[in-house]
């Protein structure tokens, strides 16, 4: 989208023209945010680093979907369930392998990932609204296994949660929240590093290829089964990242958390809000709903105290219908999501002062 | 090349849509290294021809053979993803280009099939990847310079006027360094500057880069001009075939334009 350039700023090679940051002022205030993230701790605000550590596994997931949906056009409402399984997957192999959070991590992402290609095999037969239909099946089945009796003994049955051993990394234990942002803010810092990659080379171009002409696709040499699944695949493998890193920071994972279908379609929603197919989507889109849904838990209470003849129902209502609203006016005002108006504003300043 | 003069060798080919006919029993040859048209009334069955050689629709009867390799490959039982690597590049008649993207992209979405990277090259982009990127990105570049759409090479496709989306789609085809290029329609819906600049590409890609070409057009005059061989359909079936001299004094060609009045 880059479409403008101010005079003499040109690239010397094409590695460099693809090069995200292409000079080193962007370098520059990479690593000052970076830096600024893993100071956070000292800010001594629980709320903060609780927070970031919500922020970082919803980025993550929504990483993987945008994959999916953003990138291959394939909508699926299961992305909660497969964090499920790699919440799960992650708590397991602690406990019952003692691996290392560094190896735990990688393990669900694999596990979660074949199971995401397993849920992708309709895709080589149904479509669009159908294909969200499979995918439904898996955000009802995972979370179905996780309660059986037959798997209590493992996965907590109808107690709907298990207990998740505190993370240590050289010996250090990640058990509280400010501890753990370390991790997860290394992890999303990686995982945005595999997605910025994905998405600029020849696999990211052949989802793209697929959602906006897949018949001309296939002549040009895609094979969709084979590209579909892929990105089924990937979508899982950042939700088992995401799920891992969920349970490790809450100490617990199962269906008593949640992982619903709400949760799922939140994601969608966060998703077009912050820009579908980009790679800030994610970010804008995850930072903002949390923090506007954290705002409306904040304000309700607060709401309730001015108007104490109405207090029931505004604790119990304002932060749904706030919510809601707020999502309604975005896809009016912003329906291509905050990405885009993102890449408005950054061309308007390259053409200051000629445009406003 | 092989010593085969033919390239392509459509066989009795016949196809229909729930009881329509749109092809019945055609057969026509393309040698190596020709401008070959295919014209006709609207509605002739052009199109379903061009998608029966390009492996996208699947003709009841008949068979195209493929000789670009040296083998007979039948088009017709390949899966339509193999095509591309067969040598085989198609445009479309509606444009179908990955409006989402760059044409920088566009092009080298086209790259695919000459890539090796895999999933994890992708995902770390360093070594074998970002060498492939460089590569491809050099060669994509020459054909951007050749269509002259160097100024729209990071633009998005989708807010490209038309005349700009059919350049693109072309190089996009390029792009795929095909031995057979089928193209529906080039100039259609173009200004006589626009369709001289194609027309110039496309003489451009049959004279130096030797790539055989299927063409469908509507304007005669230049199909007559650039073509060496024409194939004439007119309700699904074949009524001509020859030189353009040939088809000119054909009297079922004639017949079949005049009587469109
Ligand atoms: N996918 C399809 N389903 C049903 N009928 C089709 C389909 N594609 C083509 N046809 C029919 O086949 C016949 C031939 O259509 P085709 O598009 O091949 O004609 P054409 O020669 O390319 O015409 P034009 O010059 O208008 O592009 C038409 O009667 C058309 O309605
Ligand atoms: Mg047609």
């Amino acid at each position: 989208m880059a479409v403008l350039r101010p005079a003499g700023d040109f690239d010397r090679s094409y590695q460099q023209d693809m090069s995200i940051l292409r000079k080193p002022w962007h370098l520059l205030v990479t690593v000052l945010a970076i830096g600024v993230l893993y100071l956070t701790p000292f800010l001594n605000s629980a709320y903060i680093t609780f927070t970031l550590n919500r922020i970082a596994y919803t980025v993550i997931a929504l990483q993987g979907l945008n994959f999916l949906t953003g990138f291959t056009g394939q909508i699926s409402l299961g992305q909660a369930g497969f964090m499920l399984v790699g919440g799960y997957a992650s708590a397991l192999v602690s406990t019952y392998w003692g691996l290392p959070i560094w190896l735990a991590i990688p393990f669900a992402a694999l596990a979660t990932g074949g199971v995401g290609l397993l849920f992708g095999l309709p895709s080589l037969r149904v479509k669009g609204f159908y294909l969200a239909m499979a995918t439904l099946a898996a955000q009802f089945i995972i979370p179905w296994l996780t309660r059986q009796p037959f798997l209590a003994d493992y996965l907590g049955g109808t107690k709907g949660f298990i207990d998740v051993p505190t993370a240590t990394i050289f010996g250090v234990s990640l058990g509280e929240q400010s501890q753990f942002v370390y991790l997860s803010v290394t992890v999303m810092l990686i995982m945005t590093v595999l997605a910025n990659n994905i998405s600029r080379t020849r696999l990211g171009r052949a989802f793209v290829a697929i959602r906006d002409n897949d018949l001309a696709a296939e002549l040009l040499g895609v094979n969709l089964f084979s590209y579909k699944l892929r990105a089924f695949f990937i979508a899982a493998v950042f939700a088992g990242v995401a799920g891992a890193l969920r349970a490790h920071s809450q100490r617990a994972v199962g269906t008593e958390l949640g992982y619903n279908l709400v949760e799922s379609v939140l994601f969608l929603g966060m998703l077009v809000i912050g820009g579908l197919g980009t790679n800030l989507g994610p970010y804008l889109g995850g930072i903002f709903v949390i923090l506007v849904s954290d705002f409306a838990l904040w304000f309700g209470p607060r709401l309730a105290e001015i108007f104490p003849s109405n207090a029931a129902a505004l604790q119990s209502s304002f932060r749904p219908i706030f919510f809601g609203m707020v999502l309604v006016l975005f896809l009016i005002f912003e329906p291509r999501g905050m990405a885009h108006r993102w890449t408005l504003i950054k061309a308007a300043w390259r053409l200051r002062p000629f445009a406003r | 090349m092989s010593s085969d003069p033919t390239i392509l060798s459509v066989e009795n080919v016949s196809l229909s849509f729930g009881g329509n006919a749109a092809i019945s029993n055609v057969s026509f040859d393309v040698r190596q290294g020709e401008i070959r048209a295919i014209i006709g009334p609207n509605g002739a069955g052009k199109t379903s021809m061009l998608n029966c050689c390009s492996g996208f629709y699947r003709p009841q009867k008949g068979r195209i053979l493929y000789k670009g390799n040296g083998l007979d490959q039948d088009v017709t039982k390949i899966p339509p993803h193999n095509i591309a690597s067969l040598g085989i590049a198609r445009t479309f008649q509606n444009i179908a280009l990955y409006t989402g993207l760059s044409t920088l992209d566009n092009l080298m979405a086209a790259r695919h099939i000459h890539m090796k990277q895999t999933m994890l090259d992708s995902m770390l982009f360093w070594g074998r990847a970002l060498r492939e990127e460089v590569e491809h990105r050099e060669f994509i570049e020459e054909i951007i310079d050749f269509l002259e759409i160097a100024h729209i090479r990071k633009a998005v496709v989708g807010a490209l006027p038309y005349g700009l989306r059919k350049r693109v789609e072309l190089g996009r085809a390029l792009a795929l360094e095909p031995k057979l290029l089928l193209l529906d329609e080039p100039m259609a819906g173009m200004n006589v500057e626009e369709k001289e600049d194609m027309a110039r590409f496309i003489l451009d890609i049959h004279e130096r880069r030797g790539v055989t070409i299927v063409l469908i057009e509507h304007d005669m005059g230049l199909v007559m001009d650039i073509s060496d061989r024409v194939v004439v359909l007119d309700f699904g079936v074949k009524i001509g075939d020859g030189t353009p001299d040939d088809i000119k004094s054909n009297e079922k060609v004639i017949h079949a334009y005049l009587g469109q009045e």
